[in-house]
């Protein structure tokens, strides 16, 4: 690190004093990550983009409906794993980048470009930021789906899955996935992919969210499966009928109070309020 | 750090997620080159892991930086990908300046460049190969430090220490283009089956003055090892 300061690049030397003052017993704040299960798979005309939707904070369930599958240009979305705030903020970031430079260049973004500056990012911070991505989208060239790690390296493959519970989804992708899948298909498998994450992996957890992105048509499904809704017995609450309670006894007092008394306890209109 | 994500399965996943989210991405490699008269082979196993999970059991480990040059890329993935985009971006510029096929020297001393400027930021071993009309068929090998060495052949990657041996047995000066693809065809797929982090399918790339081509050889077509 020394030999080669201010040759460029950023400096991480705060972030080895941290190590070192963790090693020593200094309890370090926990950020929110998103012990995530999310996926992406390419089908026939388009993709197909899934997330379960739980953020934790250690082994607390921070948030049992959140967003993974972030927006980055009309044509191209994103599901995140890692921190949250890392994820969010990556994300938000590059698709104000490419929203500029739609207007500069008047067409619409490539996956690439968005995949290029993603990757460019994480690698500059050197996996400092935690984000790891599902990038998928169709351009003019087709549709697209690429992964991007924390440190910056990508792969370009027909189906993915990422976060601690990608073994889970993944299991079911390399049993039932196929070539050239029609809509259909694809969205059941990647339902699929999410729920297994969902019911095997700690950390995963809540719904199941489905991004299909095909040319010139996105659909975001929030909430495509509610998988863990929470059951009342009565849905829409308790009511008793008047007279479930019997009156044993009754006693009347006049009020002290400078107020009217009620004369008819039923009707609350004629009650007085000073 | 380098904790597995299958030896604690009841800690808090706090304790064994980052392991698996935020470990560096590695491709435990075998790679290889071989010069033949009139161009090279390039060979590549396609196992990228994080820890001890398979990220990507179909990588493409063989990048083209110019029409007629390729590397071969072992270490880390981020770093290997980052080094290999900047060469391609300064070679195409060179190229225009060039107005030729630019040299596989040149290539690889931009590479050579990179790695060793940044030798303490990165864990990068490459092999840079190709054809241009000055040189022919050549290989350079850029290990961990930074230094660039032609060869008439190169292994490299954690695979390729299980193969020293076959290779220098079986390496001949003069082979002809059909006998170098079927000696690295060998010499990878031997490393595969005793290399854990080396595995999938073998890629193949041939690099001639007649054009590039590229060939896949999947699991179940793998040479066959008597040993077995």
């Amino acid at each position: 690190m020394s030999q080669l300061q201010g040759f460029g690049g950023f400096q991480f030397d705060l972030l080895e004093r941290n190590e070192k003052l963790k090693e020593k017993g200094y309890q370090v704040p926990t950020a929110r990550k998103t012990g995530t299960t999310i996926v992406g798979v390419v089908f026939q005309d388009g993709v197909v983009l899934g997330a379960d939707t739980r953020a934790t904070s250690d082994t607390t369930v921070f948030d049992k409906n959140c967003e993974k599958i972030h927006y980055i240009a009309p044509n191209i979305y994103c599901c995140g794993a890692g921190t949250a705030a890392d994820t969010e903020n990556t994300t938000a970031l590059i698709s104000s980048q490419l929203k500029l430079h739609r207007l500069n260049s008047g067409r619409e973004s490539r996956v690439t470009t968005a995949l290029t500056l993603l990757k460019r990012m994480l690698f500059r911070y050197q996996g400092y930021v935690s984000a790891a991505l599902v990038l998928g989208g169709v351009d003019f060239y087709g549709p697209h789906l690429y992964t991007v790690y924390p440190h910056g390296s990508t792969d370009r493959l027909p189906f993915v899955t990422m976060g601690s519970g990608s073994l889970a989804a993944m299991s079911v992708f390399e049993s039932k996935y196929k070539d050239d899948m029609s809509r259909a298909e694809a969205e059941q498998l990647v339902y699929e992919a999410i729920s297994a994450g969902i019911f095997n992996d700690l950390g995963s957890g809540g719904n199941v969210d489905l991004c299909v992105i095909t040319r010139g048509h996105t659909e975001y499904m929030r909430g495509y499966a509610k998988e863990n809704e929470r059951l009342f017995r009565k849905p829409q609450g308790y009511s008793f009928p008047v007279g479930t309670t019997s009156i044993l006894s009754s006693i009347f007092e006049k009020s002290l109070a400078h107020t009217p008394s009620v004369t008819d306890p039923e009707s609350s209109f004629s009650m007085a309020v000073d | 750090m380098l904790q597995g994500v299958g030896v604690a399965p009841f800690k808090s996943t706090s304790e064994w997620l980052p392991s698996i989210l935020e470990q560096q991405h590695m491709m435990g490699t075998t790679i290889m080159a071989v010069e033949f008269d009139g161009g090279v082979v390039l060979g590549a196993d396609s196992r990228t892991t994080t820890g001890a999970y398979i990220a990507n059991r179909v990588s493409d480990k063989i990048t083209p930086l110019a029409e007629r040059i390729y590397c071969c890329r072992s270490g880390s993935a981020a770093d290997t990908q980052a080094i290999s985009d900047y060469v391609r971006y300064y070679l195409s510029i060179h190229e225009l300046d060039l107005d030729d096929w630019p040299l596989v020297k040149t290539a690889a001393s931009i590479c050579r460049e990179l790695c060793y400027s940044n030798k303490d930021r990165l864990l990068a071993g490459m092999i840079c190969a190709g054809w241009d009309p000055h040189y022919g068929g050549q290989v350079y090998t850029i290990p961990l430090g930074g230094t660039m060495v032609r060869q008439p052949y190169s292994i490299g990657g954690s695979g390729s220490t299980y193969i020293y041996g076959f290779c220098d047995a079986h390496f001949q000066k003069g082979m002809s283009r059909e006998q170098c693809i079927e000696f690295t065809k060998k010499a990878i797929a031997l490393a595969m089956t005793r290399d854990g982090s080396s595995g999938g399918v073998i890629r193949l790339v041939v690099v001639e003055e007649s054009g590039v081509s590229r060939e896949m050889i999947a699991g179940q077509d793998l040479p066959s090892i008597s040993a077995e």
